[in-house]
């Protein structure tokens, strides 16, 4: 075995490209997804020697939508529906950016309500999606309680949200200028009430699923990713503050009301798989206290939304913005070219950005551990897929 | 010519000194708090040490006292000579006042590179940068090793068919400076869009592996020096023209 690990660290030092290996014959390639249920619509290659990963190789695209491509042909208003397809459980984040950028293309102010009100629908869309991501990856570490209770819980933050947007998963909810519809009545009230029990469920996650010794046999320790690492692949979101890196978009680059709300970033020093699947669930603690802060400070009424011109478009330039995102950073270059059109889109998405970090991590790790390792990356290959 | 751009640094410089004040009042307290350590740290190349470290003396200075700011930030003017016309013509018509501390950081660059990359924009927390293909490594180089990017975000290409160009933008980050951490430094190249072809910034970003993949196959630019340019997205059975270029049309539109 001491030759293995040695050749092991061989491949680590020397970074990605990780096939280095002499005995060809006395490894088995293995095709995981796309149909496997444990990778999404998402397939890499793996080559094993007995028990251990010594290359991977991830496959992207089976789910490549040509988003961008899609954008240059309808006007700026017409693209919010279709972009938020990626990832339908984060629909409100990904239209976030969307608006931001274009916002900052054409000068749009947002009123200061609106501003609230898409703080509060993204933060309560995380939710959904962490909690999604987090009944995978509980019934892929063959815990079925845990894919069945956020899977149930997952239903309060979508009832709340179908009473602010009118839609349970896709919203279309942020457009450029501010959000479609005035937070009907009683709002507050409800959602308030969801937290409030939220919370207590939280700690039942977190007693029956992270303080779990089978699962914290079997994330920690277990393919770790270093702060340096983190750094040099360009990882972002949970994985990259799971590495020690505070980096949250809302704390570092404030958009909206961000910069008058009180909270913290939640990191963790090991990187382990253990750290990378508890920072989403201590980042759904602190978004509690978050959504409760905005509704404290929301005004209580006034305008949600600048009336744009009908067809809007901006002067020839080009923008760049972000959000965090449940998978991290997500960000949208938009080049103008002064038509209805934009000129170009590019999403730059946190699970394509991650998605580097697979082959980084997955070598040298055990064949089973690879579920537990794939999914604390938070990566939804949809969104990677575009 | 050089008259005209001296005259017009100089006002630069003189505007920049009176409107400090109010620029360090709007700026994000943590670039304040963390500015010093970045731009005092010592520059590894040899030759380029003094002049990079003039911007930063003259940044500190203008806080106390903006009259004798004109003066240290006059002398590092003349080796951008070329260059700030461009760079400060297009910002009166959208941003009337770039922001201090991206003033600064562009300077760095103009500084180091002169000629050779030019100015495109400075906004808030945002810079774009433009050279030639074949001064990119260097350049993404300085950026890494001097100014502190040490992530790619994306790397976006846009196909601009009239020009018969093709645009690739490297959108790099920082996570391990905090003056830098809500920065993006937008690093720009243009190839010709017949022999599309720029050298990968692998061996200096890891992290624009798969971001180069993905504009090679869909914009057809060959990336010099990246082990895989090779289908990443789309079917492996793609027969056609890469599909980000203008000249592919979706069926139907």
């Amino acid at each position: 075995m001491a030759s293995l690990e040695e050749k092991i660290e061989e491949t680590r030092r020397l970074g990605l490209q990780v096939v280095k290996e002499t005995e060809e014959d006395r490894l088995m390639t293995l095709s995981v997804g796309p149909q496997h249920p444990g990778s999404g619509h998402f397939r890499f290659t793996v080559k094993v020697d007995g028990d251990y990963i010594v290359y991977c190789d991830p496959d992207p695209g089976y789910v490549h939508r040509g988003e961008e491509k899609m954008c240059e042909y309808r006007n700026i208003i017409q693209n919010i529906p279709h972009l938020e397809r990626p990832v339908i459980h984060d629909s409100t984040n990904v239209t976030y950016s969307y608006s931001l950028a274009v916002e900052e293309l054409m000068g749009i102010e947002v009123p200061r309500r609106g501003q609230f009100i898409r703080a509060i629908a993204s933060e309560l869309n995380r939710q959904v999606y962490t909690l999604y991501w987090l009944a995978i990856y509980g019934i892929f570490l063959g815990h079925s309680t845990m894919f069945m209770w956020p899977a149930g819980d997952r239903e309060l933050f979508i009832d709340l949200l179908e009473r602010l947007t009118g839609a349970r998963v896709t919203h279309a909810f942020n457009i450029p200028g501010g959000v479609r519809n005035d937070m009907p009545e009683g709002f507050k009230q409800k959602c308030l009430e969801h937290i409030n029990y939220y919370e207590k469920r939280l700690k039942e996650y977190e007693d029956i699923f992270y303080n779990n010794p089978l699962f914290r046999q079997r994330t920690e320790g277990v393919a770790p990713l270093s702060k340096e690492d983190a750094i040099k692949l360009g990882v972002t979101g949970s994985v990259l503050r799971a590495s020690g890196v505070p980096y949250d978009i809302r704390k570092v680059e404030p958009y909206d009301v961000y910069n008058e709300i009180d909270f913290k970033v939640q990191y963790m020093k090991t990187g382990d798989s253990f750290a990378r699947s508890y920072v989403p669930f201590l980042d759904m603690k602190e978004s509690c206290h978050i959504v409760r802060r905005l509704l404290d400070k929301m005004p209580e009424s006034g305008e949600v939304r600048t009336k744009l011109q009908p067809n809007p478009k901006g002067p020839p330039g080009e923008s760049y913005k972000r959000v965090e995102s449940g998978r991290g950073a997500l960000g949208y270059h938009i080049v103008s070219d002064g038509t209805p059109k934009p000129y170009r889109v590019k999403i730059s998405v946190g699970s394509f950005r991650n998605m580097l970090a697979l082959p980084f991590l997955l070598v040298g790790q055990k064949l089973a551990d690879m579920p537990a390792v794939y999914w604390s990356l938070n990566y939804w290959p949809v969104e990677a897929d575009r | 010519m050089s008259n005209d751009s001296k005259e017009e640094s100089k006002k630069k410089a003189t505007k920049a000194s009176a409107k400090s004040p109010a620029n360090s009042n709007s700026n994000p307290p943590s670039q304040e708090n963390a500015a010093p350590p970045a731009e005092t740290k010592p520059a590894p190349a040899k030759q380029e040490v003094k002049p990079s470290a003039e911007p930063a003396a003259a940044e500190k200075k203008e806080e106390p006292k903006p009259a004798p700011a004109a003066k240290p930030a006059a002398p590092p003017a003349p080796p951008a000579v070329a260059k700030p016309p461009a760079a400060a013509a297009p910002p009166p018509k959208k941003e009337p006042e770039p922001p201090a501390f991206e003033k600064g950081l562009a300077q760095q660059i103009t500084i180091r590179f002169g000629d050779v990359v030019k100015v495109l924009y400075i906004k808030p927390r945002r810079i774009k940068i433009m050279t030639d293909p074949g001064n990119l490594v260097e350049v993404a180089t300085f950026l890494r090793d001097n100014m502190g990017f040490d992530h790619a975000e994306s790397a976006s290409g846009t196909d601009y068919p009239k020009d018969n160009q093709i645009e690739v933008d490297y959108h790099l980050g920082s996570y391990s400076h905090d003056d830098l951490l809500a920065h993006i430094m937008v690093l720009a190249t243009r190839t010709n869009r017949d022999d599309a072809r720029i050298p990968s910034l692998i061996n200096v970003y890891k992290s624009v592996e798969y971001h180069e993949r993905e504009t090679y196959e869909m914009l057809g630019v060959y990336f010099d020096g990246h082990p895989r340019n090779d289908r990443f997205l789309l079917p492996e059975d793609w027969a056609d023209i890469p599909p980000l270029r203008k000249d592919f049309r979706i069926k139907g539109r």
